[in-house]
């Protein structure tokens, strides 16, 4: 058959199917389940309904996508044995050992309190039942830890050795692998631009209702954290998004040099932020360019030089042997521009919103709305934006919410496809990874009917998301009110219908 | 003992957990058609296990993530070598999972009962194929001196291992009948026992079959007590149950999975896979897995994680230990 459809080009096109795909889900569950353990804490602490009829609200569109997020990760553990066995019996001495981690430490805890959670609104002591909560966010968390450390051992090989006797890369260093430069930054990097997500969902979510005059209780709350969150997210993302560059540059000169399409060393190097023409022919047509950035990006001053492509590609193939190691050129140059740019959209819409929405001394007194009323957007102290603006503003708010997620995904997809025709970089080649077993015929049919069926799953998702969130926050009962003091649940009345049932 | 036996037997306590947590939630997932008379009884039997599957599944991804971890050529041969069974438990798996999430996120009729056949399916496929999987691991398959599977997927439905699955499929179903009885109350609660009697009855059969057929190829003393727990538990289940003692069924039919599970690792090993075109082809725990370092260190990880997993998934069964009933079910939905 004709190459495009090799296996090896169809398990790539699956693994980047599937990982895109369970990606989506996996920030906004990291962050939407702190934000929730967040506002269920502010709730124990204060008792304002408010925070509880939040809680309930987002903890909801939460569980919507953590079924997702789970379900599709399945699908990753076993897609590397599947189609990448040669891979897992090279690597499965180092890489296996934090994927066990994953699964025995964080995987358990998260699904484990999870249930507890949905199911034990009234058997669990609200304190207790906001504990689960933090359980599940640590679980998140470590998990993504774990996983990132997999990942980036992958992107710069540490504490292993190669054995030849039996052809395979053996751990030596455990610790290293946790905590080698790559993982501290690439898990400060994907933490902080998942809250980010989850913030801009939030401040989203919560300008669609506030536009429409709903629920504004609760979304003025939402408002004001999602807000918080994104530009504390979004200043950090920059900053360890400046710091995982620098790692780059050192580690994976070729990824970096393709993200700016330099063909050839540039001192001081500017940066590109816009490309006209092909980027495949390099920097001839460039439309917009930063003297010296790109110096900067990669050594903190303004002048140093850094190597291009063809430099790099001359290095490692003195060093590794004859081959092209180049990447996808243009997928990695727009790849980086459309992580960037989406992102930091993000972050400059949460700016203006927590400038616009801004209280207290820094707005005039007669501008202050009160808790049943949506706030004002105000440019100047004294100054209320007209009407128009306003609308603009939320409904600007709104349909950007989803920004990040895209920002994510060519995240990643710069990250790994910047990495060929590494799988594990300068060790192992993608090509000597796949599953040699396994025909064209199995690769092919697993990925239509996982592409078929992520496909319906995602019709569902939207569907429901979109469902859930135009109802918007419900009254609280009875049971919400008077929670359980006991674990298990009071016996006063033992026929009672349970809080929450499927 | 080396630790990369220390880890054979990990990792069959690890599947031990897996069926004999998920057995069960499979199991009621099948009597949503089997057991359930209307809608209400059948979100009756979902909620049972409603706060729990998700932790059950779990024991499947750590059992899954150890082998990758320690026995790196078992992981990459089973997994690539049995792809289309694989990819159809993921599918289920994938499936079952949104079900029971989002089942109950519409009133919609319709939607409701597309969800509700999702979940007799997904579950009853998963349980007939673990046999599938275990049958073939046990007996043995075509592996070649690359340790690749060089076998066709037909090969993977021979006698033995359909029998196989037929033992899964009926041993869960028994173990859901008896969580069932277990777990609710009111008229259901009847008639989960008295359906737990004959699938008992049913489940013995292809049971002692394989089970025999397992022990007369490969077995020896050792797995001939194993197989006699089996064979006894599963009376005493059966005679609990009769005797309304539920929760002692419960643990009987637990312990007759947890038995069968033991048989099969006690006959596999030293093999973690063997092959049938050449004895010297056999993937064994020594030449598959990691190295002593990696054991080491993930051993410090199961050694302390493992009894805290139980820990805390005890509790959460504790926490919602009261039986539920149709007048638990909210009237909305």
């Amino acid at each position: 058959m004709e190459l495009a459809l090799a296996p090896e080009t169809l398990a790539r096109w699956q693994f980047g199917i599937t990982t895109v795909y369970h990606f989506l889900f996996v920030p906004l569950t990291i962050s939407l389940a702190a934000l929730v353990a967040g506002l269920e804490t502010a709730w124990v602490r204060t008792g304002k309904q408010e925070y509880l009829k939040a809680t309930k609200f987002w903890g909801k569109l939460f569980l919507i996508n953590i079924a997702m997020g789970v379900v599709t990760g399945i699908v990753q553990e076993f897609q590397f044995g599947m189609n990448w066995s040669a891979y897992s019996r090279f690597v499965g001495d180092v890489f296996g050992a934090p994927l066990a981690f994953e699964a025995l430490i964080a995987f358990f805890f998260e699904s484990t309190f999870i249930g507890l959670w949905i199911f034990g609104w009234d058997k669990l002591p609200k304190r207790i039942h906001c504990f689960c909560m933090w359980m599940v966010s640590i679980g998140t968390i470590l998990s993504a830890y774990f996983i990132l450390a997999a990942n980036s051992w992958m992107q710069h090989p540490v504490g292993y050795k190669y054995n030849a006797a039996n052809g395979r890369a053996e751990l030596t260093d455990f610790w290293k692998v946790l905590t080698q430069d790559t993982t501290l930054v690439v898990v400060f990097h994907t933490l902080t631009a998942a809250f980010l997500t989850g913030a801009a969902f939030m401040v989203g979510i919560a300008a669609f209702h506030l536009m429409r005059k709903k629920h504004i209780k609760v979304m003025r709350t939402s408002l004001r954290l999602g807000l918080i969150t994104l530009v504390i997210s979004g200043i950090l993302t920059a900053v360890s998004g400046d710091s995982l560059g620098k790692v780059m540059f050192k580690q994976q000169p070729m990824k970096m040099a393709a993200a700016e399409a330099l063909w050839d060393k540039e001192e001081p190097a500017p940066f590109s932020v816009f490309a006209y023409g092909d980027v495949e022919k390099g920097h001839n047509t460039v439309a917009i360019e930063i003297p010296g950035l790109l110096s900067f990006l990669a050594h903190n001053d303004f002048s140093s030089p850094v190597p291009g492509i063809n430099d790099v590609n001359k290095a490692e193939k003195q060093k590794f042997g004859p081959g092209d190691y180049r990447p996808n050129i243009p997928v990695a140059y727009w790849g980086f521009r459309w992580m960037i740019g989406f992102g930091m959209s993000s972050f400059a819409i949460g700016l203006a919103g927590l400038w616009l929405t801004r209280k207290k001394f820094w707005l005039a007194p007669g501008l202050r709305t009160g808790d049943e009323e949506p706030p004002h957007l105000a440019l100047t102290k004294n100054k209320v934006l007209g009407a128009r603006l306003s609308k603009w503003y939320w409904s600007l708010a709104f349909v950007t919410l989803g920004f990040p997620l895209i920002a994510n995904s060519w995240g990643w997809i710069f990250t790994e496809m910047g990495r060929q025709p590494w799988a594990v970089y300068g060790v192992l080649r993608t090509s000597d990874a796949v599953s040699p077993g396994v025909s064209q015929g199995e690769v092919l049919t697993s990925m239509i009917v996982f592409t078929g069926l992520y496909a319906i799953l995602a019709v569902v998702e939207i569907k429901l998301l979109v469902k859930y969130i135009k109802a918007g926050p419900q009254e609280l009962s009875d049971s919400d009110l008077n929670p359980p003091t006991k674990i298990g649940g009071d016996s006063t009345d033992a026929d009672r219908p349970m809080a929450f049932s499927y | 003992m080396q630790l990369h036996d220390v880890w054979f037997v990990l990792i069959a306590v690890l599947w031990t957990g897996y069926f004999f947590l998920e057995g069960f939630d499979f199991g009621i997932g099948v009597h949503t058609k089997l057991l359930a008379r209307d809608r209400r009884e059948k979100r009756v039997l979902i909620n049972t296990i409603g706060p729990v599957w998700d932790g059950n599944e779990v024991w499947l991804i750590s059992a899954a993530g150890a082998t990758f971890a320690a026995f790196p050529d078992w992981y990459a041969t089973l997994l690539s070598g049995f792809y289309l069974p694989f990819l159809l438990i993921l599918v289920c798996l994938i499936v079952r999972g949104v079900a029971f999430e989002y089942r109950a996120k519409r009133t919609e009729e319709h939607w409701q009962r597309n969800w509700e056949t999702a979940i007799f399916w997904t579950s009853l496929l998963p349980a007939v194929l673990w046999g599938v999987v275990f049958g073939n691991i046990v007996h043995g398959v075509k592996i070649d001196a690359h340790k690749e599977y060089v076998g066709s997927v037909l090969d993977l439905l021979n006698p033995y291992a359909i029998l196989g699955g037929l033992v899964t499929l009926t041993l869960f179903t028994f173990h859901g009948a008896v969580f069932a009885s277990l777990k609710t109350t009111g008229e259901i609660r009847g008639r989960a026992r008295r359906l737990a009697t004959v699938l008992g009855l049913l489940t013995l059969v292809p049971t002692v079959g394989f089970l025999g057929w397992t022990q007369a190829d490969k077995g020896d003393v050792s797995s001939l007590i194993a197989m006699g727990v089996v064979v006894v538990a599963l009376l005493a289940a059966l005679g609990a149950n009769r005797l309304g003692r539920e929760g002692w069924a419960f643990s009987f039919s637990g312990l007759a999975i947890a038995a069968a599970v033991t048989m099969l690792f006690l006959t596999l090993f030293p093999n973690v896979m063997p092959s049938t075109l050449n004895e010297s082809w056999n993937l064994t725990v020594g030449s598959a897995s990691s190295s002593p370092y990696t054991l080491k260190i993930i051993t410090w990880c199961a050694g302390f994680a493992t009894p805290l997993v139980m820990l805390y998934q005890g509790w959460t069964y504790w926490v919602f230990r009261k039986r539920i009933g149709t007048q638990h079910i909210a009237e909305a939905h």
